[in-house]
């Protein structure tokens, strides 16, 4: 039980993350956000990320499929479940609980 | 008053294709503007949305977008496809653009500042695609429920309906009821131009919907709650043609299908489109001078529609073929069409509604409704009077002559002048039944008959294998003497 439970943490804990931030053009919000998701990714994530920008004007029915209403929206598809960031993500503690990095 | 605002004089609508709401706003919602429609659970505002976007899409050349919070596209077309609307088919061409707005409050986490920019992007997507000129948010309250920063909500609320506004978009906002306010999240903060309220009841276990338009900017509308039905041919709001008094006064008449009735009454009957009170005790024979009527109605080629309210179709042309009037020819043919059912079953305006759908759908020169006494037992005086003067001022219009039976009990006559029936009626024929030297006799007189040099005679009558005979004043007058 509690090998399994470390292997669980373990494996998490190498988990590749694959992240995608939606934005709505190059706003000063869509920069700080993409800045603070750089600085998070670098810092926790380091060589296990993958991050990709999203400009929702230049690919509108994106936002449908992807089920976006709010900009920035950064979304954990990888690894499960499937999260949303919300927000400019200028609370580095509520993104690392959002990407289930850290506990609540 | 607003008249001497051209803007405002000017002010164009688009209309909903639901027939009643149409009429109480004159026209439809106003155009390349918000309407808010607020309304509990169940209270048909999807519905209603949604017959605004097919209305406009197939008979007004005006795409829709219809943006959905709560139900998805498959949801949706399946909610509608009994009503006959095909989503599927409008949306394959591009006459419709449906996109499922889903919320999952358990993935989200808020952190800084953000905006809805995700929502204005698929807004313009979806309008574009289609060049649509129509647009239903149902309900955009599930945002409340699903973001946290409510200043955000707000103000970006305030910027979407400016936005929208921009666009000369006719648009259907849904909203939540609210305890204390019109919704629950105080939509109705930001549509300021046209708000619609739809209220659900069930009393005495039957259930009554409710309309009522709450505020037309810039526009004439009825102010009353005006009742409506969800039916197989999606929303119906019972209309309120004239209450006006402006329907024409036909001089055309109608043969009551009894020549000696027809001679009390100026020689040549009801007038066309006028209203005719039959009230009488149990037994005195109203249905059989309706069966008559509808008879004649019939035997001119022309069509009737009889409601029964305590009969069966059979049963009720069994016992007219024993008076002689055979009705069952006409009804093969198709001039003569029943509906037998209890009001108590759905309640007043439910009944009312059926029976102008009825109405619409076959579209008679006559109607009989036997008897109508029925429809006081199942509403407040004040409700039956409304109802009926909207359905008598609806018939008027049409032109479409009219016959109630009412059954006279000890104070019926009198329900009958309290609920104010007796001023709608143009004739008023009254049946009784006598003992006389042990014998019960019948008599009839016209009480009142607009418009015509009625007779003021007491007249007896039989009922027997050939109908209703009237006899002449001489044999009356010798029953008298006897």
């Amino acid at each position: 039980m509690a090998d399994s439970f470390d292997d669980a943490v373990r494996a998490h804990d190498n988990a590749q993350y694959v992240l995608r931030l939606y934005v709505s053009g190059m706003t000063p919000r869509s920069t700080r956000a993409v800045e603070n998701v750089r600085k998070v990714c670098e810092e926790y994530l380091a060589g296990r990320y993958e991050l990709e920008v999203v400009d929702i004007y230049q690919q509108p029915s994106l936002a449908r499929d992807r089920q976006i209403i709010a900009a920035p929206t950064l979304i954990k598809e990888m690894p499960l479940p499937l999260r949303r960031i919300i927000g400019d993500l200028s609370s580095t503690e509520r993104v690392l609980i959002g990407l289930d990095i850290r506990q609540a | 008053m607003s008249d001497s605002n051209p803007g405002r004089a000017s002010l164009s609508k688009a209309p909903t294709g639901i027939a009643g709401l149409d009429e109480i706003t004159h026209g439809g919602l106003p155009a390349g503007r918000p309407t808010l429609i607020a309304g509990g659970p169940g209270s048909g505002k999807t519905l209603l949305g949604i017959s605004f976007l097919v209305h406009g899409a197939l008979h007004h050349g005006e795409p829709g977008v219809l943006m959905s919070f709560e139900e998805n596209a498959e949801e949706l077309a399946a909610d509608v496809a009994s009503l006959g609307f095909d989503l599927d088919a409008l949306v394959g061409q591009k006459k419709l653009f449906i996109d499922y707005v889903q919320i999952e409050r358990s993935e989200i986490e808020e952190t800084g500042d953000y905006d809805l920019d995700g929502l204005f992007v698929r807004l313009e997507h979806a309008i574009r695609s289609v060049g649509a000129k129509r647009v239903v948010l149902d309900t955009l309250e599930a945002l409340f429920s699903g973001l946290q920063n409510e200043a955000i909500l707000r103000a970006e609320l305030r910027r979407l309906f400016r936005w929208l506004r921009d666009r000369n978009l006719t648009v259907l906002v849904t909203g939540e009821k609210g305890e204390a306010s019109l919704t629950r999240y105080g939509i109705e903060e930001y549509v300021s131009d046209a708000v619609i309220q739809l209220d659900h009841r069930i009393h005495e276990q039957i259930s009554t919907r409710r309309i009522r338009v709450v505020k037309y900017r810039g526009s004439h509308h009825g102010t009353n709650e005006y009742p409506f039905l969800i039916g197989a041919d999606g929303v119906n709001v019972l209309p309120v043609t004239s209450l006006l008094l402006e329907h024409a006064a036909f001089e055309e008449r109608v043969s009551t299908g009894l020549p000696s009735l027809d001679k009390m009454l100026g020689g040549e009957g009801y007038y066309r489109g006028s209203t005719v009170l039959v009230s009488g005790t149990a037994g005195t024979g109203k249905t059989t001078v309706a069966a008559h009527f509808a008879q004649a109605t019939c035997r001119r080629g022309q069509r009737c529609l009889y409601f029964l309210f305590e009969e069966s179709p059979r049963q009720m042309m069994r016992n007219m073929r024993s008076a002689g009037i055979e009705l069952e020819s006409y009804l093969e043919q198709g001039l003569l069409q029943f509906h037998a059912d209890r009001p108590a079953r759905h309640g007043l305006e439910n009944h009312l509604l059926m029976m102008h759908q009825a109405i619409e759908r076959f579209r008679p020169d006559t109607v009989v409704l036997d008897p109508m006494t029925n429809l006081l037992a199942i509403g407040t005086r004040l409700d039956v009077q409304s109802m009926l003067t909207r359905m008598i001022d609806h018939l008027k219009v049409q032109g479409v002559t009219a016959l109630f039976t009412s059954l006279t009990g000890a104070s019926a006559d009198i329900e009958v002048t309290q609920t104010g029936i007796s001023s709608l009626v143009d004739t008023w024929i009254r049946l009784s039944l006598e003992e006389r030297q042990r014998r019960l006799e019948r008599w009839i007189y016209v009480l009142k008959s607009r418009g015509m040099a009625h007779s003021d005679e007491v007249r007896y009558f039989r009922i027997g294998a050939a109908g209703v005979e009237i006899l002449p004043p001489e044999a009356t007058d010798r029953r008298l003497q006897a």
